[in-house]
C-alpha cells in the first residue's frame, strides 16, 4: 500500500470522535492556517500541490478557489458536495462515516481560504445516518472552538450546516446543487456565470467535492509541495478508488496516483482479482459516466504502454480507445457480465435522472432506453445499433449540463468496443452468456 | 397543523441556518420532517408546510414532485428502498428485487395487505462495494450484502415490531 493521507488514521479507535480524532494530529492544519497563515498563502499551498477536484471533472482545486470574486461585497461560500450518487462511487460516504473530523477540519481551513463565514455540506438526502454523524461531529467542534465566532482567538468566525438533499442525481452538478440548497428543483443553470462569480444566493461561491476537501488539511501540514511530489506529474497526490462489481475485494482504497491498472485488480492489496477465476471483461474506471473499455484496453493503451491510475494515462488514447479517471468509481465486469443489459440499465438511470430541461437530453436519454430495452428483450433490429450512436452523437454538446454527456458516453464506448455483443443480442438473443441475472428467462414486453 | 409545537421550534432553528430572507433553503429538511411524522406527502401537510416557511405552496409541490425520497401517496410503514443501478445488478440485485415482489406479493409502489411494506426500487445508494443494498425510512439504515436469508430475517423481525 503506497501513501496513505486521507484513510492513514482511520482504523485508529476512536477515530469518529474529536478526541479520537484530535489525539492522531486532527485539526492542527486549523491551528496552522488561521494562526500562521493569510487565506492567499493557503490558497497558494493548494495551488502548489496539483491538487485537482476528486468530484470527477478533475479541475486544479487551487485554480478555481482564485477564480473566486473576493472583491465582491457579497458574502462568499463554500458548499462541500457531498451528493455523491454517480453510480459505481462510494468513497465520500466512507470518509464521512468513518472519520467525519477530516472533512469539518477541511471545510474550516478551506473556509478560512476562501473568506467564507457560513459553509454548507450537501449531502444527498439518502445517507441520513450520515448526516447525523456529521451533525454531532460539527457540534464537537462548535464544543472545541474550531467554529462559531472567534474561532481560536483569531477573529475568525464561521459557522457549518449540513443540508440534506431529496434523492435526486442532478444534484451532484454543482449549480443543480445550488438551485436545490435555494430550496428549488434541481436544475442545473446556464454558465456563465459561474458559481465563483455568482452562486448560491447570487454570492461568490465555490463548489468542492468531499475528498478533495478532505485533502487539504494534509497540504496545509505538509506543504503543497509534499503533495504534489506524491504521484505522477499533474496527477498528484493520492485518489480514493471504490471499487465494486465482480472482484473479489470490493471497497474503498486510497491509491498514490500512478498505480497500474492490472496491479489495482490483481494485487491482493486491492480488488484481490476476480471471483472463481473467471476471465476480465470489462471497466468502467470512473464512475457509470465514463466510457467502458474492454480487458486489452483498460490493461494497456492502444500503444501497449501499460495503463497507470492518473488522469493522463487512464485518458490516453481519447475516447477511441481511452476513458477518465472521473469520480473513480471502478466497476469491474467479468465475462459473464451482459454489456448490454448494463448499459440499458445505466441509459435507464440516466432517462430517470434527467432533470427534463433540455430536449436532446430528456427526449434522448428515453429513446435510447427504450431501443436498448428491446435490443435487451429480443426485438432489436440490426439498424438500432447505428440509431443508438446516432442518438447519443446528437446529445452530446447540446445541453445545459453535462448529464448529457455523461448519458451519450457510455452508449457509444459499449457500442465501439463491444459492437459484436450488440449485433448478437439482435440475431441470437436466446444466447447471452448472463441469461440467469435477468429473472431466469428473457422476459418479452 | 401538519406540526407539533416541538417540530415547529425545530424548524425555526432549520430556518436560521440560512441568511435571513432566504429561508427557502429550509425547504428540503422541513420537508423530510413532514415526510417522518406523517408517512408520506398529502397535500395539506405540503400546505402547511408552505404556511411555515412563508412561500407558496405551489412552491412546495414542484420541489417535492421532483426528488423521489418523497412518497406522493400513501406508503406501507416500511418502505423498502432498494437499489437497482447496474453495480447492484452485478451482484444479484434483479433477482432479489423479484424475489422480494415474490415474497411480500406486491407489485413496485404499492401496499401489502398488512399495510406494512411498500418496494421502491431506487437508483445508486452509494454502497455498490456493499451490494446489494437497501434501506429504510425515515430512519433510512443501510441493510448491505443482501441475501435471500438477510431479507428474510428482515421482513420477520419487522413484522414481528408491526
Ligand atoms: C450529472 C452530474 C453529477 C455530478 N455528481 C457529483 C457528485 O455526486 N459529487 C461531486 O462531488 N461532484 C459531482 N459532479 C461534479 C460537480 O458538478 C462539480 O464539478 C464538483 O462537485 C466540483 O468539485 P471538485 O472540483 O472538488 O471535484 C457531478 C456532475 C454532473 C454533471
Ligand atoms: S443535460 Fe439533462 S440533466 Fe442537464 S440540464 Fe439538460 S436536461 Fe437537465
Ligand atoms: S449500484 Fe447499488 S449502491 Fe451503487
Amino acid at each position: 500500500m503506497g501513501k496513505q493521507i486521507l484513510l492513514e488514521h482511520i482504523n485508529k479507535p476512536g477515530i469518529n470522535t474529536i478526541d479520537g480524532y484530535m489525539k492522531n494530529g486532527g485539526y492542527a492544519s486549523v491551528e496552522k492556517a488561521l494562526k500562521s497563515m493569510s487565506p492567499d498563502q493557503v490558497v497558494e499551498e493548494v495551488k502548489t500541490s496539483g491538487l485537482r477536484g476528486r468530484g470527477g471533472a478533475g479541475f486544479p482545486t487551487g485554480m478555481k478557489w482564485s477564480f473566486l470574486d473576493k472583491k465582491s461585497n457579497k458574502p462568499k461560500y463554500l458548499v462541500c458536495n457531498a451528493d455523491e450518487s454517480e453510480p459505481g462511487t462510494f468513497k465520500d460516504r466512507y470518509l464521512m462515516e468513518r472519520i467525519p473530523h477530516l472533512l469539518i477540519e477541511g471545510m474550516i481551513t478551506s473556509s478560512f481560504a476562501l473568506t467564507a463565514n457560513t459553509s454548507y455540506i450537501y449531502v444527498r438526502g439518502e445517507m441520513m445516518y450520515v448526516i447525523r454523524i456529521l451533525e454531532k461531529a460539527i457540534a464537537e467542534a462548535y464544543a472545541k472552538g474550531f467554529l462559531g465566532k472567534n474561532i481560536l482567538g483569531t477573529g475568525y468566525d464561521l459557522d457549518l450546516y449540513v443540508h440534506p438533499g431529496g434523492g435526486a442525481y442532478i444534484c451532484g452538478e454543482e449549480t443543480a446543487l445550488l438551485e436545490s440548497l435555494e430550496g428549488k428543483r434541481g436544475n442545473p443553470r446556464n454558465k456563465p456565470p459561474f458559481p465563483a462569480v455568482s452562486g448560491l444566493y447570487d454570492s461568490p461561491t465555490v463548489v468542492n467535492n468531499v475528498e478533495t476537501i478532505a485533502a487539504v488539511p494534509w497540504i496545509i501540514n505538509n506543504g503543497g509541495a509534499s503533495y504534489a511530489a506524491i504521484g505522477i506529474g499533474k496527477s498528484s497526490g493520492t485518489k480514493l478508488i471504490s471499487a465494486c462489481g465482480n472482484i473479489n475485494k470490493p471497497g474503498v482504497y486510497e491509491i498514490e496516483l500512478g498505480v497500474p491498472v492490472e496491479e489495482f485488480i490483481y494485487s491482493d492489496q486491492y480488488c484481490g482479482g476476480i471471483p472463481e477465476n473467471r476471465e476480465l471483461k470489462a471497466v468502467v474506471a470512473g464512475g457509470s459516466s465514463v466510457p467502458i473499455l474492454p480487458k486489452e484496453l483498460i490493461l494497456k493503451t492502444a500503444n501497449g504502454e501499460p495503463r497507470l491510475m492518473t488522469y493522463e494515462s487512464l485518458s490516453d488514447g481519447g475516447f477511441v480507445s481511452g476513458t477518465m479517471l472521473g469520480s473513480g468509481g471502478f466497476i469491474v465486469f467479468n465475462d459473464q457480465a451482459c454489456i448490454v443489459r448494463n448499459l440499458w440499465n445505466f441509459t435507464r438511470f440516466y432517462h430517470h435522472e434527467s432533470c427534463g430541461q433540455c430536449s436532446p437530453c430528456r427526449e434522448g436519454t428515453g429513446w435510447m432506453e427504450k431501443v436498448l430495452h428491446r435490443i435487451e428483450h429480443g426485438h432489436g433490429k440490426m439498424t438500432d445499433i447505428d440509431l443508438l450512436v446516432d442518438v447519443a452523437k446528437k446529445i452530446e454538446g447540446k445541453t445545459i449540463c453535462p448529464l448529457g454527456e455523461a448519458a451519450a458516453w457510455p452508449v457509444a464506448s459499449a457500442i465501439r468496443h463491444f459492437r459484436k455483443e450488440f449485433e448478437n443480442h439482435i440475431l441470437h438473443p436466446e444466447s447471452c452468456s448472463a441469461k440467469h441475472l435477468y429473472f431466469g428467462t428473457l422476459a418479452v414486453h | 397543523m401538519a406540526f407539533s409545537a416541538e417540530r415547529l421550534e425545530q424548524i425555526k432553528e432549520i430556518k436560521n441556518r440560512y441568511p435571513a430572507g432566504k429561508h427557502k433553503s429550509a425547504l428540503l429538511p422541513v420537508l423530510h420532517l413532514a415526510q417522518a411524522d406523517h408517512g408520506w406527502l398529502p397535500i395539506d401537510v405540503m400546505n402547511d408546510v408552505a404556511e411555515v416557511l412563508d412561500i407558496h405552496p405551489i412552491e412546495v409541490y414542484e420541489v417535492a414532485t421532483f426528488y423521489t425520497m418523497f412518497h406522493l401517496k400513501p406508503v406501507g410503514k416500511y418502505v423498502l428502498e432498494i437499489c437497482r443501478t447496474g453495480p447492484c445488478c452485478l451482484v444479484g440485485a434483479e433477482s432479489l428485487i423479484q424475489y422480494l415482489k415474490n415474497k411480500l406479493n406486491v407489485e413496485e409502489g404499492e401496499v401489502t395487505a398488512d399495510g406494512l411494506f411498500t418496494i421502491k426500487p431506487v437508483e445508486c445508494l452509494a454502497s455498490c462495494g456493499t451490494g446489494p443494498v437497501l434501506q429504510i425510512g425515515p430512519d433510512y439504515i443501510y441493510k448491505e450484502n443482501l441475501t435471500e436469508e438477510k431479507l428474510d430475517q428482515l421482513i420477520e423481525s419487522l413484522r414481528a415490531k408491526g
